[in-house]
């Protein structure tokens, strides 16, 4: 699970970051390389595939019977989902830190230094658990692994209409731009992405951090609320 | 011979009969047109960047790469449904029954092609809503030549895995490969505005050649096509005895 959820984010990176150097020479664009601003892609999708994964565990432990039997015992619901989204986070933070290590060896520049960096991976870590607890609702709405896999795209689909490829004020499609102004995830990625590109900038880590929370807030409510439908089923 | 064809024209109805009573025959357009929509909608300035010759706008040179992705990934489709057949039990069936065997990889290939019809399809009028512009006319069918190609190529190199696999699990085996060459290519800008590892990988990488002269008959200009055609041609030889090695040792599997 950490190998693939490493291994796939850092190809993507490499292939974009590689194969759109160019628009770097688009005036306007923010960044001196692509590289440098493609870097927040394998973050986001890492965390993407962590939820992904850890949401298919919990739907298999719906599946295989384990969270009908565990409500047998005096053990609170709330501890396994805890449990499930603690190992979210920690997964956020390994990839973090290794994102970060091969990011500063292929030559990646994180202007905000040091400290910008223990923000980022704080961030990414918030990304993990919101994205965690989104994997959570569909696990336990649907009971059924396959569904959590097959939510994939949809997560997929939101990543990639934001700004993630280009910076919202270089899409020159209407309804793209719009799409992205919309999608909560084009703030999440400009807060760590300011980090790397331009060093302190307030507005988009403020921004960043209330999406983040926002979507942690939504996700754990939400995540709550299905384990209690689940358990009452069960 | 004629055991030969009247094996292949069974196993392709069927797939063929099976492909059209399942919508999901149609997932292997969701990926290209996905990726249509948001690298033509959210890249189009690309098409700006200083050097990017190419007349008829992003939205087109966008649609060739997303063509040649909806037919590779039938042929991938193609091969997850080999290893199920052989997960059900119905492929071991068909290898009891069938006279001539090599007739059940032809059959194969012959649905997947109608389904990259489809899929080619639905992926070409979605880049027409979205305001392609074709400027080829008669060289267009190079486009449809190349992409057959490609898809049986792909179609053969997934049988042979799923044949020699014959099991589900290797749907990764299939897919990844398929998508790296695709990924490995000039997606996002020509060839000559590609530089460092990526701009060396892709100045090898056959799909290269074929993403290049694909767009240069969506322009009505075409550069290459002989050689892209030629290439096509040696992968699809090539991956023919590919696909007939799965073959014989799912035959000895019993």
């Amino acid at each position: 699970m950490v190998v693939s959820s490493l291994l796939f984010p850092m190809m993507f990176f490499a292939i974009i970051g590689g194969g759109l150097e160019a628009a770097s020479s688009l005036p306007g664009f923010p960044a001196d390389s692509y590289l440098d601003f493609a870097f927040t892609f394998p973050l986001i999708q890492a965390s993407l595939f962590g939820a992904v994964t850890a949401g298919a565990d919990l739907a298999r432990d719906v599946e295989t019977g384990f969270l009908a039997r565990l409500s047998l015992t005096p053990m609170r619901p709330v501890a396994l989902l805890g449990g499930m989204l603690s190992g979210v986070v920690a997964l956020g933070f390994i990839q973090g830190l290794v994102f970060l290590a091969v990011g500063v060896v292929v030559g990646v520049d994180v202007k905000s230094g040091f400290p910008g960096m223990v923000v980022l991976v704080l961030l990414m870590m918030l990304v993990a658990l919101g994205f965690g607890g989104l994997g959570a609702i569909v696990a336990f709405r649907t009971g059924s692994g396959e569904a959590v896999e097959g939510s994939f795209p949809l997560f997929f689909v939101a990543i990639f209409f934001s700004s993630i490829n280009l910076p919202r004020d270089l899409i020159e499609s209407d309804w793209f731009r719009a799409v992205a102004t919309v999608n909560p995830i084009s703030y999440l990625i400009e807060g760590i992405r300011s980090l790397v590109i331009t060093g302190w900038d307030a507005q988009a880590l403020i921004l960043g951090f209330v999406c983040a929370l926002g979507i942690v807030a939504l996700a754990l409510a939400g995540a709550a609320f299905s384990l209690k439908t689940r358990m009452v089923r069960t | 011979m004629r055991d030969f064809f009247s094996v292949a024209y069974a196993v392709a109805w069927r797939q063929v009969h099976r492909f059209f009573t399942n919508l999901a025959f149609l997932t292997p357009a969701f990926f290209p047109i996905f990726f249509f929509v948001a690298f033509a909608g959210g890249l189009s300035r690309v098409g700006e960047v200083p050097g990017f010759d190419f007349s008829a706008g992003y939205i087109t040179f966008q649609y060739v790469w997303a063509l040649l992705q909806a037919v590779a990934m039938s042929g991938a489709f193609t091969g997850f449904s080999i290893a199920g057949d052989f997960e059900s039990g119905f492929a071991r069936r068909l290898l009891l029954a069938a006279s001539d065997r090599r007739g059940i990889i032809l059959g194969y290939v012959a649905a997947s092609l109608v389904r990259a019809t489809v899929t080619g399809t639905v992926v070409t009028v979605i880049a027409l809503l979205a305001g392609m512009r074709v400027s080829g006319g008669v060289d267009l069918f190079g486009l449809v030549g190349l992409a057959l190609l490609v898809n049986v190529a792909a179609t053969l190199f997934g049988a042979g895995v799923a044949m020699l696999s014959r099991t589900q699990q290797a749907g990764p085996l299939i897919r990844t490969p398929i998508f790296l060459v695709l990924f490995l290519a000039p997606v996002f800008v020509p060839q000559g505005l590609l530089a460092g590892w990526i701009s060396a990988i892709s100045a090898v990488n056959p799909m290269t050649f074929i993403l290049e002269a694909g767009r240069g008959f969506v322009l009505g200009e075409p550069t290459g096509a002989t050689f892209a055609f030629g290439i096509g041609a040696a992968l699809v030889l090539l991956l023919i005895p590919w696909a007939l090695f799965g073959l014989r040792s799912a035959e000895k599997s019993g």
